[in-house]
């Protein structure tokens, strides 16, 4: 590959200009999991057949997720030079209105107008534009963001590596090559103070020296986006709308570190996600920004995608690395640990999708730019998933030391149809819940914990006044004894007895000595299993009692559930394991 | 070789990732027939130097292996935390209803397979459920019921498979 990293940029600028500032509109269509469950492929049928019969030449591309997911399906028009004008809940009817308007008259549909954005490409606001349409950057969800990982997302087609480039791309990776050594590059990951974003903390710079120490030939980086946290979708999102913005940034991990093979770990079904990110590599590739000698550097980078089976054990990196071995995906014992025999019994580094989306900026930037951001040691952004009971549904990145509150209330628009805010479950199934009392917290890894919650993997789900606790915590511990593996027999038995215990609690045929059994059994799994799922597992049950100790009572002592919701059906998955 | 034993053969042997392993073999079979026949097994475990037994522990431990052909439909339903706040039970309630089913499994007439999903990732869009494998969200229970409804009640086209 002869062409140079700057002859990629000025023919990324090039093309960027032609669509954002040449002859035609630009039409992007959110068409991430978010937008193809509101309907985007109808939408994108009836726009193009709107185009084509008012005689409209315009480019349209599919880009992913911009986070307003509850606007979806989203649609945007940009005239050459002029703003983005977004267009929400788009349906195959309101696109003949905004095609016959906006494209043909060059009017834009106010009442059908979200807002507009202006920044970025010189683009300004029209003169004629209609006062009726906001600015989209003062929205709630937008108007606190910091966008770091995010940056791309919804404006660029992840299918075209020049739109990355033009937009910043692979400078941080040309950038390492050309002017940083290794350590050099591990050093701005350090001075960031960039902790992992799977669930745990951990500092990733510390997670990399492990690796980086190793003189082993083969040396593996596994990117994990199993993400089976219900409530979380910002890993897939992110491979769908950027998928470029991770491949840098485990490149720049193998660089940091000295390997040379990488896997991004995706799990089946989840077809968009897995189609743009194994196009993206196949575009990096030919571009030469993976393979041999990138960029004429010497240093080689193969990446390749592998695909799990539906299984949330899958996520704990020792059974990740079973499963791209073909195997189960059952928890290894440790030690050894990764980084001293993983995958295929090599040296290993296992990152969560955000932390490595985080490092190309943080490469081009540096290290301090990057610590400057967030709260204490809690440094950067925390990029959320709000799901559930709430105005605005979606995905934030937002500085970390946030108050949760105004996450919720601010952000999300709070609980709406006037009813209330009862519960947050955060973290993922294991994570447990925070009554609504509790939600006056910082978004600090240090000062949640503390708290007893995690962030996890950034999924904020909200529950109102209708929902009870009781039920809820079944169905959480349906899904951890659904998705437990069967290794370890405490966690295997002890999630199945967990499960039948509150079903009998839901059938308001519980007893006062139920809760003190519960606290048996899930000390039991927390002593004698091998990964987080098990050690975890009560989380959810302890946690519900702890804010919601009154609900059990209710139902055990006075055989009532205040909501109704424990009387009403409830189903289960058929697990295999069982 | 018949159709089964072509399409089997090309689907392992035609991976084109690197790293080919027994799930990536199983998952590729998925991809083309929908199941794991027994042939499948035997292939796979042929390609990956395995022997048959490992190879079904592989395959009997990730639910999304079916060992029979799907029926003419599928239809996922969420069962994840979001949508479980926001109705996925009644939602469920009402499909296995139109459906005339008590839970996951295939009718007898073979046109409509029925399964829960712990997560099918579009969590804002909650309640979600995917009709084959196309995605629909914010379903109200009576919607999802007139979904799978018209399903059922539109002609088989599956050409007596």
């Amino acid at each position: 590959m002869a062409i140079s990293f700057q002859d990629m940029q000025t023919e990324a600028q090039g093309r960027w200009q032609a669509l954002t500032a040449g002859e035609q509109p630009w039409i992007r269509v959110g068409t991430a999991l978010c937008g193809k469950a509101a309907g985007c492929d109808p939408v994108l049928d009836a726009l193009k057949d709107s185009l084509q019969r008012n005689g409209i030449a315009a480019n349209v591309s599919q880009v992913g997720c911009l986070g307003l997911c509850f606007a979806e399906p989203l649609i945007d028009v940009q005239f050459p030079g002029g703003p983005r004008i977004f267009y929400g809940n788009v349906t195959p009817e309101t696109v003949d209105e905004i095609v016959a308007s906006h494209l043909v008259l060059g009017t834009p549909v106010a009442h059908l107008a979200l807002g507009y954005l202006a920044d970025g490409d010189g683009a300004s606001v029209s003169p004629g534009l209609d006062p009726g349409i906001p600015d989209l950057n003062l929205h709630p969800m937008r108007a606190q963001e910091h966008r770091i990982a995010l940056r791309n997302a919804g404006n660029i087609d992840p299918g075209d590596i020049y739109q990355y480039i033009a937009n910043g791309g692979y400078r941080g990776l040309d950038n390492a090559l050309t002017e940083l050594s290794p350590s050099d590059t591990l050093d701005h990951v350090n001075a960031s103070g960039l902790r992992g974003r799977g669930g745990a903390a951990f500092p990733t710079a510390t997670k990399w020296r492990f690796l980086a120490g190793s003189d082993a030939p083969v040396k593996y980086i596994l990117c994990n986006c199993e993400e089976g946290d219900p409530g979380a979708f910002n890993d897939k999102a992110i491979l769908e709308s950027d998928p470029q913005t991770l491949i840098e940034g485990i490149t720049l991990c193998g660089y940091a570190t000295g390997s040379h093979y990488g896997y991004i770990f995706i799990r089946h079904g989840h077809d968009g996600p897995i189609e743009r990110t194994q196009e993206a590599v196949r575009q990096a590739e030919e571009l030469g920004l993976l393979g041999d000698d990138i960029l004429g550097s010497g240093f080689s980078f193969h990446l390749e995608v592998a695909l799990t089976g539906d299984s949330y054990v899958a996520g704990e990196e020792s059974a990740l690395m079973e499963a791209i071995e073909g195997k189960r995906a059952m928890p290894r014992f440790r030690p050894p640990f990764p980084a001293q025999v993983g995958l295929f019994g090599k040296p290993t580094n296992i990152n969560n999708v955000k932390t490595l989306a985080y490092i190309p900026e943080i490469v081009a930037r540096g290290g301090e730019w990057f610590a400057g951001i967030g709260h204490d040691k809690s440094t950067g952004t925390a990029i959320l998933c709000l799901t559930g009971s709430l105005k605005y549904t979606g995905m934030v990145e937002v500085p970390l030391g946030i108050n949760l509150k105004d996450v919720l209330y601010d952000v999300a628009g709070g609980v709406p149809d006037g009813k209330s805010l009862k519960l947050v479950q955060s973290g993922g199934p294991l994570g447990g819940v925070l009554g609504a009392d509790n939600v006056d917290v910082l978004l600090d890894f240090d000062i949640l914990r503390a708290a007893g919650a995690i962030l996890g993997s950034g999924g904020l789900i909200v529950a109102d006044e209708d929902a009870c606790a009781v039920d809820l915590t079944r169905a959480l511990i349906a899904f951890c004894q659904y998705e437990s593996c069967g290794k370890c027999f405490p966690c295997r038995m002890g999630m199945s007895h967990l499960l039948e215990v509150l079903e009998r609690i839901c059938r308001l045929e519980g007893s006062v000595e139920d809760l003190p059994l519960m606290r048996s059994i899930g000390e039991n799994m927390q002593a004698g299993s091998l990964c987080g799922h098990g050690q975890l597992g009560f989380n959810p049950v302890a946690s519900a009692l702890r804010y919601f100790g009154h609900e059990f009572d209710t139902h055990i002592v006075d055989r009532s559930c205040p909501t109704g919701r424990c009387l009403r059906p409830s189903f289960s998955p058929m697990s295999s394991r069982r | 070789m018949d159709g089964l034993t072509r399409r089997i053969s090309e689907a392992v042997h035609g991976q084109p990732q690197a790293t080919v392993t027994v799930l990536s073999s199983l998952l590729a079979v998925e991809d083309e027939l929908g199941y794991i026949p027994k042939e499948a097994v035997e292939e796979v475990a042929a390609l990956t130097h395995s022997t048959i037994n490992d190879v079904w522990a592989v395959a009997s431990f990730y639910p999304n292996f079916r060992f029979e052909p799907p029926c003419e439909h599928t239809v996922e339903i969420c069962w994840g935390t979001s949508c479980h706040l926001v109705g996925a039970m009644p939602l469920i309630e009402a499909i296995l209803d139109a459906a005339g089913m008590e839970g996951e499994g295939d009718t007898d007439d073979r046109r409509l397979t029925l399964r829960f999903n712990t997560c099918l990732g579009a969590c804002a869009q909650a309640p979600v459920i995917s009709i084959d494998h196309q995605l629909h969200g914010r379903l109200s229970a009576e919607a999802a019921r007139e979904k799978v409804s018209a399903l059922l009640s539109a002609p088989d086209s599956s050409g007596g498979r």
